[in-house]
């Protein structure tokens, strides 16, 4: 529920607009450096937006999400202005700084359109009936024969019309509508909402001046490098700087000490070297010599770990979803087929490695970094230096790519850690080497899954079980099931089997876990969607044909909601009919079945719903005498509703296919004796345009259903949907991630 | 005492001549459109010109600088926009955008040299730039638009 007000003549934001400026909304604006949060005036309710139109017609938006590359930071503003009828020429857009005000504003799990679509759609046309009713005024006329154009309102019977910024000072002074006389566009009427718009960062971004966390800045400010920990855990038992501190431009070396358990979004611990510019940092650090303490995660090896993950994997675990009796079916002796699939760690190696700014001063805390979540930013800081979680100012850069990475963000805890013992603002800088080893890996998992075929070869019985160290062991040490992560593809299986059993084994983390881009549903998918072709095989019948005798007729899937998802499960039920038509739409596209597979060429499909998007991908490989592999072509329809930018949708699904071979085809993290092995992109392959699918044709469903995600949903089909392929073009059935780790020929 | 031009102004350096010319140039040039991404020539975020090439900054030396001339994002369009960058705000090419800008140092020094790329050269050219995002199939139809443009 949106509660809008009319702020202009709030003191606090006057510092920021001019006077005259008409400010509508329940917004805070990012506070200047150092600002005294008292002053920021009383707090009525609960905000959600911020629009400001100053007199010379410049419209501000605040951008409360984070941009990482996904487009929220102009798809929301977009909505916005659509409703308002503003120029988007003259949109500025201001990024929020963290603060509850603003409500959630984690910028993950695809959703900042999804959350805030309606009430930015509401904000904007409370404005524009603000304005429209200071013109009618002015103008003596009835509001009814007004209208708007973009930045006007228009009467049309006397050819008169009033710019925005012309009215901005009158419509300041109005009472707020009743969301009742608010009346919204109707679709036919949007200019932006569904159009093809650029970034509104896009001119900075190819001119060099976009500023990422990697370019921000403080006076005064010094450079840190951090040594961490090898194993996670450890503590310095001594160190001896005496080489680095002669390293020319390294003027002191600082401990930060180790988390204490759980370890959260806290810092490390280890020895920073700070320094007048990066590089000294670095070179400061090799100079080191550090005897570190042992922890118990020295015991974790990821080859053996995979062993009881898989043996896991072949034992009863926790049922999270169950529909009939797939015991009673698998003891009736009929034909069986199993399986079980393998996914490795990974990194989520954006190309920008985290990096942070900030300044301590006074018990206060003013950060600069590109991060998902600058609450986090704030809570995190304010539990390890026992500050005000208020007393926590947090700016948003732009994010040199997140996939949940930067909703983390010990390094900017570092840095307020620092800063604090030097009394200077302290840039800490990873190295990518600091990145690939000290992430919040994507879990490894192990996945079982078993079917009781029927006479038609369609499965009576479904059995699945999943095992991997969940993200909860990130907030409790104890947590060994993934309990809240099981709607990320688990407990929602869109087939029409009979007999149904979702579950979920027990796993213990060494490392630090955590969410990447599409979590779970990464290994889910991979697991269901291969052995779904797997079945397909074993009946001797098409791929696609019998994936669309397995989604079954249209309909609703009844599932088990908690009562936090009630909501969700009216707006976004999960309906067949949206998953079979994408499926439809790539089969098409695709040519599917006019070309024969084999001889080293074949096509593949998946189709997977996450972050309530409709999903499928068919994908063609080329594999040569020599077992290379080429991706010619990848084929994406996609069902995410309303939909803002189309573009940017499109960018993002051929993005999720390069993310989806990078992760099929390549990368993988391991793990001896608790040291991460990697280190760079050397041994931590991602796809390059040589690598990458060649083409990626994306078809976006025309839909009025509510917007559902577009940064994560991409990813999931593509692995299944490539290993399909491998198994048609070569007849090698693959079960583990990345397709390096097997020989084809 | 290292001399050099970046962006057609004479510079002078006498600071660890072991640095790394990224370093320089975003630390203590303030040229930071030029971006950190592995350190080790892998990535290509960090690709400027030397004398018209392209090269990694990562793995340029100061002391290899001595005497050439440096052009970084901030040099390549002193009149509106290079053709290479229109090209990519046309196709849309970025998300992210922290790589986009090596990128584009590598496609102009790229096209300086091949004025009709197939996509196979163009493959080969781009194949030290990563792109997390997965932005390549736009990347390649932006060099082909400039291509055009250029012709």
């Amino acid at each position: 529920m949106i509660n809008i007000q009319n702020f202009s003549r709030r003191k606090f934001l006057k510092r920021a607009f001019a006077a005259g400026t008409f400010v509508l909304g329940a917004r805070l604006l990012p506070e200047p450096l150092w600002a005294d949060a008292s002053s920021a005036g009383p707090v009525v309710f609960q905000p959600d937006i911020f629009l400001g139109i100053a007199s010379d017609g410049t419209i501000t938006i605040v951008a409360h999400r984070s941009e990482m590359g996904c487009g929220s930071r102009t798809a929301l503003p977009l909505v916005v202005a659509d409703e308002l009828d503003a120029d988007w020429s003259k949109v500025k857009i201001d990024q929020a700084i963290g603060d509850p005000r603003y409500g959630e504003q984690d910028t993950d799990g695809s959703h900042s359109v999804r959350s805030f679509f309606d009430q930015m759609r509401q904000i904007g046309a409370t404005g524009r009936v603000m304005l429209i009713t200071a013109a009618a005024r002015q103008w003596g006329v009835s509001e009814k024969e007004c209208s708007t154009e973009p930045g006007f309102v228009v009467h049309k019977a006397s050819a008169r019309k009033l710019s925005y910024g012309e009215l901005a000072a009158a419509a300041a002074t109005l009472p707020v509508p009743r969301k009742e006389d608010v009346l919204l566009k109707n679709r036919s009427q949007w200019r932006y909402i569904g159009k093809d718009n650029a970034l509104f960062d896009l001119p900075d971004i190819v001119t060099g001046h976009a500023t990422f966390g990697m370019d921000a800045k403080m006076p005064g400010m010094v450079y840190a490098s951090i040594e961490h920990p090898p194993v996670l855990g450890q503590k310095i038992k001594s160190y001896d700087d005496k080489e680095a501190l002669k390293v020319r431009g390294v003027k002191q070396t600082l401990t930060i000490n180790a988390f204490k358990p759980p370890h959260q979004f806290q810092p490390l611990g280890g020895v920073a070297v700070i320094a007048d510019n990066t590089w000294a940092a670095f070179q400061g650090r090799k100079a080191l010599k550090i005897d570190w303490d042992a922890s118990p995660n020295s015991v974790y090896n990821s080859g053996q770990f995979r062993k009881t993950l898989e043996s896991t994997a072949r034992q009863p675990g926790k049922v999270v979803r169950n529909v009939g009796d797939v015991d009673a079916e698998f003891a009736k002796g009929g034909k069986i087929v199993e399986a079980g699939y393998y996914t490795p760690h990974l990194a989520h190696a954006s190309m920008e490695p985290p990096v942070a700014v900030a300044e301590y001063r006074d018990g206060k805390v003013l950060a600069w970094a590109p991060t998902q979540n600058p609450q986090a930013v704030q809570e995190t800081i304010a539990g390890v230096l026992g500050v005000k979680k208020e007393d926590v100012t947090c700016h948003v850069t732009l994010l040199g790519g997140g996939f949940g990475r930067k909703s983390k963000p010990d390094q900017v805890a570092e840095a307020a850690v620092l800063s604090k013992q030097l009394g200077k603002p302290v840039k800490v800088v990873w190295s990518r080497e600091d990145d690939i080893q000290f992430d919040f890996f994507h879990s490894v998992a192990a996945m079982y899954l078993k079917a009781a075929i029927g006479p038609n070869g369609k499965p009576t019985a479904w059995l699945q079980r999943t095992v991997y160290p969940p993200i909860g062991s990130t907030f409790d040490v104890n947590a060994k099931y993934a309990d809240d992560e099981m709607g990320l593809g688990w407990n929602n299986l869109p087939f029409d089997i009979p007999n149904h059993r979702a579950e979920n084994g027990p796993a213990d983390a060494h490392v630090r876990i955590g969410w990447l881009r599409s979590v779970a549903n990464i290994y889910h998918a991979f697991a269901i969607h291969s052995f779904a072709d797997e079945l397909a095989n074993a009946a001797n019948r098409d791929s696609v044909q019998y994936l669309l005798e397995l989604i079954g007729p249209p309909r609703i899937v009844p599932l088990q909601y908690t009562p936090e998802e009630q909501d969700e499960a009216k707006r976004y039920p999960l309906d067949t009919a949206r998953l079979r038509h994408v499926v439809e739409i790539v089969a098409e596209k695709s040519g599917w079945g006019k070309h024969p597979s084999g001889n080293g060429h074949g096509f593949g499909i998946a189709a997977h719903r996450s972050f309530l998007t409709y999903v499928a991908s068919v994908v063609e490989v080329e594999v040569d005498g020599k077992g290379q592999v080429q991706i010619p072509n990848v084929w994406t329809a996609v069902d995410a509703g309303t939909i803002v930018a189309p573009d940017n949708v499109r960018n993002q699904f051929e993005g999720a296919a390069s993310f989806g071979a990078s992760l099929a085809l390549l990368s993988e993290i391991t793990v001896t004796n608790g040291v991460v092995n990697q280190s760079n992109f050397s041994d931590y392959e991602l796809v390059r345009m040589g690598s990458a699918p060649k083409h990626t044709s994306v078809y976006v469903v025309e839909s009025d259903a509510p917007p559902a995600g577009v940064g994560e949903p991409g990813v999931p089909p593509f692995a299944p949907a490539f290993y399909n392929a491998i198994r048609a073009a070569t007849g090698k059935r693959i079960r583990e991630m990345p397709l390096s780790k097997t020989k084809l020929l | 005492m290292i001399r050099f031009k970046v962006n057609r102004t004479e510079r002078t350096y006498d600071g660890d001549p072991e640095m790394p010319l990224l370093w320089y140039l975003r630390d203590i040039a303030g040229f930071t459109g030029t971006k950190f991404g592995c350190g080790i020539s892998l990535c290509g975020a960090c690709t400027v010109h030397q004398n018209g090439d392209a090269v990694r900054s990562c793995s340029v030396s100061m002391k290899e600088v001595n005497g050439t001339s440096i052009t970084t994002i901030e040099g390549i369009s002193a009149n509106g926009l290079h053709p290479v960058q229109k090209a990519w705000m046309e196709i849309k090419v970025p998300q992210c955008g922290y790589c986009q800008t090596g990128q584009i140092m590598q496609a102009i020094a790229f096209l300086n040299q091949n004025h009709n790329p197939n996509d196979q050269e163009i493959e080969q050219a781009m194949s030290g730039n990563l792109c997390r995002c997965g932005t390549y199939q736009r990347i390649r139809a932006a060099i082909h638009q400039a291509a055009k443009e250029l012709a």
